[in-house]
């Protein structure tokens, strides 16, 4: 079977062990993590998980069977209509071209977000794919460092 | 009332209606044991190592369906109760240990005897708990019983923090559970059953496949009914022995890799596998793309996870077996006709005469299958077997004959060496009038020996048959097979001896070398009710037949010599 990547959202109890059980039935079932988000629903006593991960389609069943297991998870969300979005802050040195790479972070969803000394920071929103290309694009500007933020995602 | 936690753990357990316990003490839970002092709702058994105390609790649970509860410190004592989790999450058994914990300042210092307990064991829990405020305590007791006994059941960890059990609070258990993130499937979907049934009806060569869900959800007589409605053969695997019966005479037998020859071809040929609560374990089914290739899938199984994990279903129904049998039976009365099937059984039939389950007995030597089958008619009916783990295992499941569920006990899915002696333990605390053998070999016993001391001081009378052959037996038949007899580490010549060890710990022993001796030693064992070890002889190269090399098609199996080979001698 062909490997596909899925995002899956999971709605759990926000309690202290509830994401090393996540983490746990992922490493200990050999289930691979691409990204991983965790951040609390506001006005509740729930977080919200976002896992993107890669696998065939029995495999990916399996995940979303053994998540459902777990006694904190409420909901686990995996759809193909997901809006995805992702995060990333790219470091320059202050001698690469400002006008360039600012052209660059708002064709995809961003800008220059902090200037410094021998520095600036440019950040992007959007698809990971785009971020993908975001990454690649600015890679003839020597960036000094690169973060990821990981995929969030919700229903469409 | 007010009470200090140490108190409440033991208020709820008596609430709960836990009799038995199964426990050690040390420091950090020394403020429960001061108050199970102070009690008398339930027994505590002090075995003398941990491992042992959550193996009894498991036998316990396992003889009479009911939750399971042992008791040890933190530290090494919760590592040594790892084992006995692992071995009951594997199986899926009902079960409730509690661990003591450094207190909560020290939590994460690395102090004396500090152990993450919970981290440990997340993998073979169905769920765990670390108390962190008291007023959580009896809501966390009441939710670990209700966990571990729903759904798929499973064993629960309460770990609490030795301050928690000195705090002085408020104690009302909660009458029921509010966990809103965990709510089984029993009922299975009627769409979904009428579709299966429908399958049935079609079907030319259908086959029950009874697994250990069928012991859990007590599902036995609903599955014998479904059997005599339809008259379809069935199946069992190691876990569910007993379910239909030795002497139902549309059971097979035990299917897999010691399956006997009538079971495995069955599974290999029949059109329509109906899974009643078996996971499709890689010992049962041999090379997957080989297995039932035939066949269309109903898999009834109450954990979702199980279905379509390794064999791809038609028909998959969540539910309990007992739910979901009832409504089929329902569906079932007058539209199926059993005379369908009776090509079908006949081949079958055939298939038992050509290769029957059976061994080449001796008149020189003790087979190892004879004393099995010889305590059979013995005891038969009345006795609990449990067993430990090798070929004495997978002799005991060919050649007993279980009459009924709950009547064998062992590790299935673990299969843990020592598990069979403190299980008899437990299983003897839960029906103490019933005869209970652990027939086990001279590996596996020596894993949990210690419990002789456990077992005589509490005239817990279990025998133990140890099928003594002197080997490793079961990793020595595949040296034999497949390391071309090279015995790395196997040979267990050099032994105790087994009678005096019996009688050092207070308990009887004998030494068995020939027929009329085991009948003598066996009686004696049951008349003189103490904790006994009767150390069996038995021929030393003996193997298991049939036997199907590990992921090869269930079809291709290893026969029993029709004649015995004598290369081998009898040493």
């Amino acid at each position: 079977m062909e490997n596909v990547r899925r995002v899956i959202s999971v709605v759990v109890e926000n309690e202290s062990s509830v994401l090393s059980r996540i983490s746990g039935l992922f490493a200990g079932r050999g289930y691979n993590i691409e990204t991983l988000t965790v951040a609390p629903i506001p006005n509740t006593n729930h977080s919200h998980i976002t896992i993107a991960t890669k696998g065939n389609l029995r495999l990916i069943e399996q995940i979303i069977k053994q998540l459902h297991k777990l006694v904190p998870v409420y909901k686990v969300i995996e759809h193909s209509e997901m809006v995805e979005k992702e995060m990333v802050l790219v470091k320059f040195p202050i001698e690469a071209s400002l006008a360039d790479i600012e052209a660059l972070c708002s064709a995809y969803n961003g800008g220059i977000v902090n200037v410094g000394l021998d520095m600036f920071i440019g950040m992007v929103a959007d698809e990971p794919s785009r971020v993908k290309h975001f990454v690649e694009a600015v890679a003839r500007h020597k960036p000094i460092e690169i973060v990821r933020g990981g995929v969030v995602a919700i229903e469409r | 009332m007010k009470m200090n936690g140490a108190q409440m753990v033991c208020e709820a357990l008596i609430a709960e209606g836990v009799k038995t316990v199964f426990g050690y003490p040390g420091g950090a839970i020394m403020n429960v044991y001061d108050e199970i002092y102070k009690q008398d709702g339930f027994e505590h058994i002090l075995n003398r190592h941990e491992q042992a105390s959550v193996h009894a609790a498991d036998g316990y649970a396992r003889a009479n369906g009911e939750v399971g509860v042992a008791m040890v410190t933190s530290g090494p004592g919760f590592t040594n109760a790892v084992t006995g989790l692992a071995t009951a999450y594997m199986d899926s058994i009902p079960m409730v240990v509690i661990s003591g914990q450094v207190p909560l300042s020290l939590i994460g210092t690395d102090g004396f005897q500090e152990i993450d307990a919970v981290g440990i064991s997340r993998p073979c829990t169905k769920h765990n708990f670390l108390i962190r405020e008291l007023s959580d305590l009896p809501r966390i007791m009441k939710e670990a019983f209700h966990i571990a006994r729903s759904g798929r059941p499973g064993p629960v960890l309460v770990d609490i923090p030795k301050d928690i059990t000195a705090e002085f609070g408020e104690f009302v258990y909660p009458d029921s559970v509010d966990i809103p993130s965990y709510s089984p499937t029993i009922k299975g979907n009627q769409r979904q059953i009428d579709k299966a049934i429908e399958a049935i009806i079609k079907a030319k060569k259908p086959l029950l496949y009874i697994g250990g869900g069928a012991v859990l959800s007590n599902a036995s007589e609903l599955v014998r009914q479904l059997a005599e409605l339809t008259q379809i053969p069935a199946v069992e695997t190691l876990m569910a022995r007993g379910v239909m019966g030795a002497k139902n005479p549309l059971l097979l037998g035990m299917l897999g890799m010691h399956g006997n020859y009538s079971s495995n071809m069955a599974m290999s040929e029949t059109d329509l596998v109906i899974s009643l609560g078996a996971r499709f374990d890689d010992r049962v089914t041999g090379k997957l793309s080989e297995f039932a290739k035939y066949a269309d899938v109903i898999h009834i199984d109450i954990d979702p996870a199980n279905i379509g994990k390794l064999v791809e279903v038609d028909y998959p129904i969540v539910g309990d077996v007992t739910e979901v049998i009832e409504k089929m039976i329902a569906g079932l009365k007058g539209k199926v006709n059993p005379e369908r099937y009776l090509d079908w059984r006949e081949v079958l039939e055939r298939y038992n005469n050509l290769h029957p389950q059976s061994y080449i007995d001796s008149d020189k030597v003790i087979k190892p299958q004879w004393a099995i089958e010889r305590i059979g008619e013995l005891v038969g009916e009345q006795a609990i077997i449990t067993s430990d783990v090798g070929q004495h295992q997978m002799w005991a499941a060919q050649h007993y004959p279980f009459d009924r569920p709950r009547q064998w006990i062992n590790s299935g899915g673990l299969g843990t060496m020592g598990f069979g002696f403190p299980a008899a333990l437990g299983a003897k605390k839960a029906f103490p009038d019933k005869t209970v053998i652990n027939i086990t070999g001279d590996g596996s016993i020596l894993m949990n020996v210690q419990e002789l001391v456990t077992a005589a001081e509490y005239k817990i009378p279990v025998i133990n048959v140890i099928l003594n052959n002197h080997f490793l037996g079961m990793v020595r038949q595949w040296q034999t097979f497949f390391y071309e007899e090279r015995y790395s580490s196997t040979d267990l010549s050099f032994q105790p001896n087994y009678k005096a060890l019996a009688e050092a710990c207070h308990g009887i022993g004998y030494d068995v070398t020939t027929k009329e001796e085991f009948d003598a030693a066996l009686k004696d064992a049951i008349e003189k009710d103490k904790v006994a070890f009767i150390n069996v002889q038995v021929a030393r190269f003996e193997n298991v037949f049939p036997m199907v090399p590990a992921n090869g098609a269930l079809f291709n199996m290893m026969l029993p010599p029709k004649t015995e080979d004598n290369s081998k001698g009898e040493k």
